[in-house]
């Protein structure tokens, strides 16, 4: 028998860590979401150059900044001391990856945009320069990106892809959660942001094409992702002490329910299956699998943080 | 650098100030890592002893912009050395106390109804001293009875002498070691007094019966203990419960409750038995060996282990690690040992161990303590008090209870128990009597009797809620005290000053006897202007230099030689000028002469009860820091421990709340959480003292955890000298889930219908 | 290894969980209210009557492999004077992603500042002058040891070669400073 006990009772940490609620995780899923429209767009640029696509596909690369703004926002309501944002543009942390992530969201801006606006149909584009004409160097820069436009993708998709890994890196890498330490963790956000990025998409009026394109490609990614999720979980059981009873959060523990249900059951099993059925059938893929591979993708984040805080090694320590 | 401290309103409010707070702080970022310095050393430091205990330990305050920012030990101090205890270095909690009693106050609606009025000191003391002397003139000066714990108390003591009056209580004697003192007083004709003269650091084998150093952290003994420790000495712990000590010990004898006579006459048999005594002392300054040899005959270790639950062998083998490091080996006296209602004859047990063990007197046992020559101050000679104490029934009874009995004084205002109820009027001053005295139900029963009572406290305790009049005291950083001169290891005198001046309108005792005296025409008793000149007037006759006093807080002595054969002169004070094994004069007195052990005594718990046992928790004194919230952070309620086989055949979860009722069916007024542990005997339960607070304006531990003087209904009274002894009482368990909410939880009025301060 | 290494060790054996150790930091460094850098850890194994108890006064382990100064984003969390881990508050932006790194869970928030708070050796206090922590000097059981790992006269370095210590989670790679004695 083991008996313990501690005088700590510090807010956030005793008696389990719960220093990160939902803004985090909703972060996570938007910082995702948005990787996976970059690469999304980048490689649908590379591969049509000439735009030969339906109007809402143009349009979309503008959700990119649009949704990392919202999702920085929730990023910042996390901030402890949010009015010292700007200390992650004093330095660049070799080791860190919320240094990294800063940078690379700081390139994600100026990257999204200018990939957005070439994407944009020439004719809104036109009637925008237009109302913009004062504002100068706009016109240099419009004609110097449009001559651009493969290195502008290829800049999407990599900091894209660097957006997506690190949103797992991040947590990947804090070997004090037993949960969470894996180095899955960030090819597994990627693709989960990849599949979501798509989901996302194709909430849109697209082409049918273009739906079926996104869908193959989705029930890929799905794919991918239950095979990345399983590695995940293996690695954890074949892992030491503490990594097994991080995995039991989510297996037998307070998180089961909740992490098989919502994200492999609805958000991954259920739209794989439909999407299967649809692609049978010839059917055009129907919104609700992308919303569930929406829900999924936002479970999938928010369960890991709360549960992974629930990891640690503390529990250990008693039974030296 | 100063810590920034802005306020951050629900994370984002304060935009503005946290903008600017954000920005001025070197925001360009180019600089390094500077130091960052909390800032709490003080621009005066000053040296006091400590109150949040009885032990008086020297400290050091810090006192920052008129702020006492932190209190350390006193490196010159012989009781601290520079060390603390977390409560002592937590004092600051009790100086900054939101509840504390800020102005007088006088009783404006029924007793224990808490309303009250602020009045001015001159109003409070006037009503105090009219009624002193219209009580002195209608019942006699002793129909007065003082209660008084704690070194201010001094003063108030000095005051009911002069106005005559006999009945001078302290809870420190019958309800905590009085047993102990007589005990040691028959055997070695003297006590071990306070600081105990226990050569603790130095014994080769340490026996603890109950003392749970480390949870009871009388510092310097704490101090010590570690050094035993260290020096890897023999540790034997004898209690129900796995006490820190035990932990720390070679050997746990989880003794059956209320049985520790009947194991120390079995160590006494072994160690005769098996000569393991120390000849040469016993022949040269003990009486009656001859007698306890044969005495202790019968009390084999196979007698005592049904009896005990202790085996015969591990009765046997501590016997010998005793006996083979003696005389380093101190048996431990205790402290509070008012337990089973024998406990003078087990206080005389422990010390005719001793004193078969050698240790009185010697190095690793007992050390000779010395003291500094103070002449008292010069004052007229008390009055002879015009009756004899009202304590106990007869003038007979407790023949050996040397001091006045707390719960005697308590039940001679009660009408029908002394006669014509003999005390009219009480003085409280830091003494929460309904949470000392055992049966608060009478405490209560008492108090609705008298015609006046008045307490001197720094916090609203539930002894505050029903008195008349409330003079609130300055805390101990607040105000001078008498000098303390103990008989220690080594002499020395120490001063209590002044740190910081007293917060609200509150004053130091001093002040208030002597404005008392002056009123009742007793000026003559209060000459000095104030304690420091009295303190000065007692330093100078005795040669001691009062700057170095102020300065450092401490004047130390020489030590005289501490143990027999340093030199130190082997005197004890008894009739026959030796120790006494055995005793004529408790023969004389109609009392076993030795220690016996009855075990048809010995109460059991009825079936689903279990006997309730109390302690100390480290960071608190009992429920004296219970609301000092800078004390709680570590611990803020107590626990009832539970033994593990017992929770399971009760079902009871860890951390479940429970209330406990005993067999009386006395209920506790509050529940607390189960300890569900194995650290407990199954057939005992455990609580901190301290808790189950029910005056209501303690706002912070008001309704925390169970008090377990509440539970404490019956005690047994020591016949030698009128201890009482209070593990008596066996309770059960009523889940916190099972249990009424619409009973009053609270046994006093709780009408609050003005705040205590305003 | 000429350079200063601060590190701690506590002497289970004696420590006595009083918890003096905790308030005298709190006064000493102003902690939050209801928070503490330091605290009490029990454990007590076996069954009644056959029990054993550690009791162990911990704090932030200053390792030197330290994930939380590897995680800060910002670089508030440094090594700083003697080898110890220590927060530059004025950088520190609240994003708590050195307290998820730290395996011992010794950081928590200053609801006052919104910045990290952890004990910090009292470097204040042993970079100038006064060669003791807060917690060392009060332990009434003289408990606690600091001083320089680096040098092998020192007290901690002495009574490391003389008793048997071991470090917390050792297997999480963090090299921790803080030793505690059998
Ligand atoms: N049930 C039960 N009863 C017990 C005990 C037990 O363990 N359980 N223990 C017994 C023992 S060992 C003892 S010694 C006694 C102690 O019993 P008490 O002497 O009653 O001690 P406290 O409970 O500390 O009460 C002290 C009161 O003094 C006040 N006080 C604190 N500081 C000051 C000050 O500077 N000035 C003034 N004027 N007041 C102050 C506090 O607010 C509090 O109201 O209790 C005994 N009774
Ligand atoms: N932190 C702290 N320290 C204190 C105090 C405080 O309030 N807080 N108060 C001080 C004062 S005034 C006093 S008097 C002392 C009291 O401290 P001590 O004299 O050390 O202790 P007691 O209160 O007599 O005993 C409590 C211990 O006795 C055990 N016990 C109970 N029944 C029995 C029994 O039948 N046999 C045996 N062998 N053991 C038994 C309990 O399990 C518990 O461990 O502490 C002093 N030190
Ligand atoms: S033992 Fe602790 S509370 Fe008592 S006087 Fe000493 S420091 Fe103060
Ligand atoms: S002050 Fe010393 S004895 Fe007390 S808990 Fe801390 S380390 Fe242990
Ligand atoms: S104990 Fe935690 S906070 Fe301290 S240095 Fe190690 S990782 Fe960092
Ligand atoms: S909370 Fe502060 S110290 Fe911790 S990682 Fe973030 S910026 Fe660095
Ligand atoms: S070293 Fe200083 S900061 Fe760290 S726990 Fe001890 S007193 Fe607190
Ligand atoms: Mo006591």
């Amino acid at each position: 028998m083991q008996e313990t006990t501690s005088t700590r009772v510090n807010a956030l940490i005793d008696p389990s860590m719960h220093i990160w609620h939902y803004e985090v995780p909703v972060y996570l899923f938007l910082g995702g979401l948005v990787a996976g429209l970059m690469v999304i767009a980048g490689l649908w640029t590379l591969r049509d150059p000439d735009r030969p696509r339906s109007r809402a596909l143009q349009l979309l690369p503008w959700a990119a900044p649009v949704l990392i703004s919202v999702g920085m926002l929730f990023l910042w309501l996390d901030l402890e001391n949010p009015f010292n944002a700007f200390r992650f543009y004093f330095t660049f942390e070799l080791t860190s990856p919320m240094s990294w992530g800063s940078w690379i969201l700081l390139g994600v801006y100026p990257a999204s945009i200018l990939l957005a606006w070439v994407s944009t149909p020439t004719d809104l584009r036109d009637r925008w320069l237009a109302r913009l004409e004062r504002v100068p160097g706009l016109g240099r820069l419009d004609a110097w990106v449009s001559a651009h436009v493969p290195l502008l993708a290829t800049l999407n998709i990599l900091l894209g892809a660097a957006l997506g890994i690190y949103t797992g890196v991040l947590l990947g890498t804090m070997a004090a959660r037993p949960l969470w330490n894996s180095a899955i963790l960030g090819p597994l956000f990627l693709v989960s942001g990849l599949s979501t990025g798509a989901a996302f998409m194709m909430l849109y009026r697209l082409e049918r094409r273009e739906k079926e394109l996104l869908s193959r490609v989705d029930m890929g990614l799905i794919s991918v992702e239950l095979l990345l999720l399983a590695l995940w979980m293996i690695g954890l059981a074949a892992g030491g002490a503490a990594s097994r009873a991080g995995l039991h959060t989510i297996m037998g523990g307070p998180y089961t329910a909740a992490f098989w249900t919502l994200v492999v059951a609805l958000g991954l099993l259920t739209p794989l299956v439909g999407e299967w059925i649809e692609h049978r059938h010839s059917a055009v893929p129907a919104r609700l699998t992308a919303v569930l591979v929406l829900v999924g993708g936002l479970a999938l984040r928010w369960i890991i943080v709360y549960a992974g805080q629930h990891s640690g090694w503390v529990s250990d320590l008693a039974s030296r | 650098m100063k810590r920034r401290q802005f306020i951050r309103v629900g994370g984002y409010g304060a935009a503005g100030a946290a903008v600017a707070g954000g920005l001025t702080t070197d925001w360009y970022g180019r600089y390094g890592n500077p130091t960052a310095d909390p800032g709490t050393d003080g621009d005066r430091v000053v040296p006091s002893f400590c109150e949040l205990c009885f032990w008086k330990c020297g400290i050091l305050a810090h006192v920052k912009d008129g702020r006492v920012t932190k209190i350390k030990g006193n490196p010159k101090d012989p009781l601290s050395n520079g060390h603390l205890c977390p409560r002592g270095a937590g004092g600051t909690g009790l100086l900054y106390d939101p509840d504390r009693l800020k102005k007088p106050m006088i009783r404006r609606d029924v007793r224990g109804s808490q309303v009250f009025e602020d009045v001015s000191w001159d109003d409070a003391l006037g009503v105090v001293a009219e009624n002193f002397e219209r009580i002195k003139a209608e019942h006699g000066a002793a129909a007065l009875a003082l209660f008084s714990h704690g070194y201010g108390g001094s003063w108030m003591k000095h005051l009911v002498k002069a106005h005559g009056s006999p009945n001078i209580a302290a809870p420190s004697y019958a309800q905590c070691r009085g047993p102990r003192e007589v005990g040691f007083d028959l055997t070695f004709g003297a006590g071990v007094g306070s600081p105990e003269n226990t050569d603790i650091r130095n014994a080769r084998c340490l026996v603890l019966i109950g003392s749970h150093l480390g949870e009871n952290m009388h510092n310097t003994q704490v101090q010590d203990f570690a050094d035993a420790i260290r020096n890897e000495a023999d540790i034997i712990t004898v209690d129900p419960r796995y006490s820190v000590a035990a932990s720390k010990s070679r050997w746990w004898l989880p003794i059956k409750p209320g049985t520790d006579t009947a194991l120390l006459l079995a160590w006494m048999n072994v160690i005769i038995g098996e000569e393991l005594y120390d000849r040469d002392y016993i022949e040269r300054y003990a009486y009656g060996f001859e007698q306890l040899a044969e005495h202790v005959k019968a009390f084999t270790p196979e007698w005592a282990y049904p009896r005990t639950g202790i085996e015969p062998d591990v009765i046997r083998r501590t016997a010998r690690a005793m006996g083979a490091a003696r005389p380093a080996t101190l048996v431990h006296p205790g402290r509070h040992v008012t337990w089973y209602g024998d406990d003078t004859q087990r206080s005389r047990a422990i010390a005719l161990l001793n004193a078969l063990l050698g240790s009185w007197g010697r190095k690793g046992g007992f050390f000779v303590p010395s003291q500094i020559q103070l002449p008292p101050y010069e004052y007229p000679g008390y009055l002879k008090p015009d009756a004899q104490a009202a304590d106990r029934p007869a003038p007979s009874d407790y023949p050996l209870g040397d001091q006045v009995l707390a719960q005697g004084v308590c039940d001679a205002a009660i009408t029908g128990v002394r006669g014509d109820s003999a005390i009219k009027a009480w003085m409280v001053y830091g003494s929460n009597l309904p949470t000392t005295l055992p049966d608060p139900e009478n405490t209560y029963k008492a108090i609705q009797e008298l015609d006046f009572l008045v307490t001197v406290d720094v916090l609203p305790a539930e002894i505050v809620g029903w008195s008349d009049v409330v003079l609130p005291e300055a805390t101990y950083l607040e105000r001078c005290d008498e000098l303390y001169n103990p008989w220690w290891r080594e002499p020395y005198v120490a001063v209590r000053q002044e740190v910081v001046p007293p917060m609200y309108d509150s004053k130091p005792g001093w002040w208030m006897a002597r404005e008392l005296g002056k009123r009742i025409g007793l000026p003559e008793f209060f000459p000095w202007k104030d304690s420091i000149e009295y303190a000065k007037t007692r330093l100078e006759a005795a040669g001691l230099d009062c700057e170095v006093m102020k300065e450092q807080g401490v004047i130390r002595g020489k030590p005289g030689p501490l143990y027999f054969e340093e030199g130190a002169v082997p005197e004890f004070y008894t009739d026959s000028g030796k120790i006494e094994l055995y005793s004529p004069k408790l023969a004389a007195l109609g009392f076993d002469p030795m220690p016996t052990y009855d075990h048809s005594k010995l109460e059991e718990p009825p079936e689903g009860y279990y006997r309730l046992l109390f302690g100390r928790a480290p960071v608190h004194t009992f429920g004296r820091t219970t609301n000092n919230r800078l004390l709680s952070e570590v611990y803020r309620e107590n626990e009832v421990w539970v033994n593990r086989d017992v929770a399971r055949r009760w079902g009871l979860e860890d951390g479940e709340r429970v209330y406990l009722q005993n067999q009386d069916g006395k209920r506790s007024s509050f529940s607390a959480p189960v300890k569900v542990t194995g650290r407990i005997r199954p057939d005992a339960v455990y609580v901190v003292h301290g808790y189950g607070r029910r005056a209501p304006k303690l706002r912070f531990v008001h309704g925390k955890g169970i008090d377990d003087n509440e539970l404490i209904t019956r005690y047994k009274v020591d016949p030698i000298m009128g201890g009482t002894g209070m593990n008596v009482n066996f309770v059960t368990f009523l889940r916190a889930a099972d249990v009424v909410e619409d009973e009053p939880a609270v046994d006093e009025p709780v009408v609050v219908a003005e705040e205590v301060v305003a | 290894m000429s350079a200063v290494s601060y590190g701690m060790v506590v002497d289970t054996r004696t420590c006595v969980a009083c918890a003096a150790c905790v308030i005298a930091c709190k006064t000493e460094n102003d902690v939050a209210e209801g928070f503490s850098r330091d605290w009490i850890f029990t454990a007590t194994s076996g069954s009644f009557p056959n029990l054993a108890m550690e009791i162990r006064s911990e704090r932030c382990n200053h390792c030197e492999d330290a994930p939380c100064v590897s995680v800060c984003p910002t670089g508030a969390s440094h090594y700083g004077p003697g080898g110890t881990v220590q927060v530059t508050e004025s950088k520190c932006t609240g994003c708590k992603a050195c307290i998820a790194a730290c395996p011992y869970d010794a950081r928590f928030i200053d609801p006052r500042t919104g910045a990290i708070d952890k004990c910090t050796f009292c470097v204040h206090r042993v970079e100038n002058g006064t060669p003791t922590t807060a917690c060392q000097e009060v332990c009434p059981t003289k408990s606690i040891y600091f001083g320089d790992l680096n040098d092998p006269e020192s007290e901690v370095s002495r009574v490391l070669r003389v008793r048997e210590a071991y470090a917390l989670l050792p297997d999480a790679g963090t090299r921790p400073k803080h030793f505690f004695l059998k």
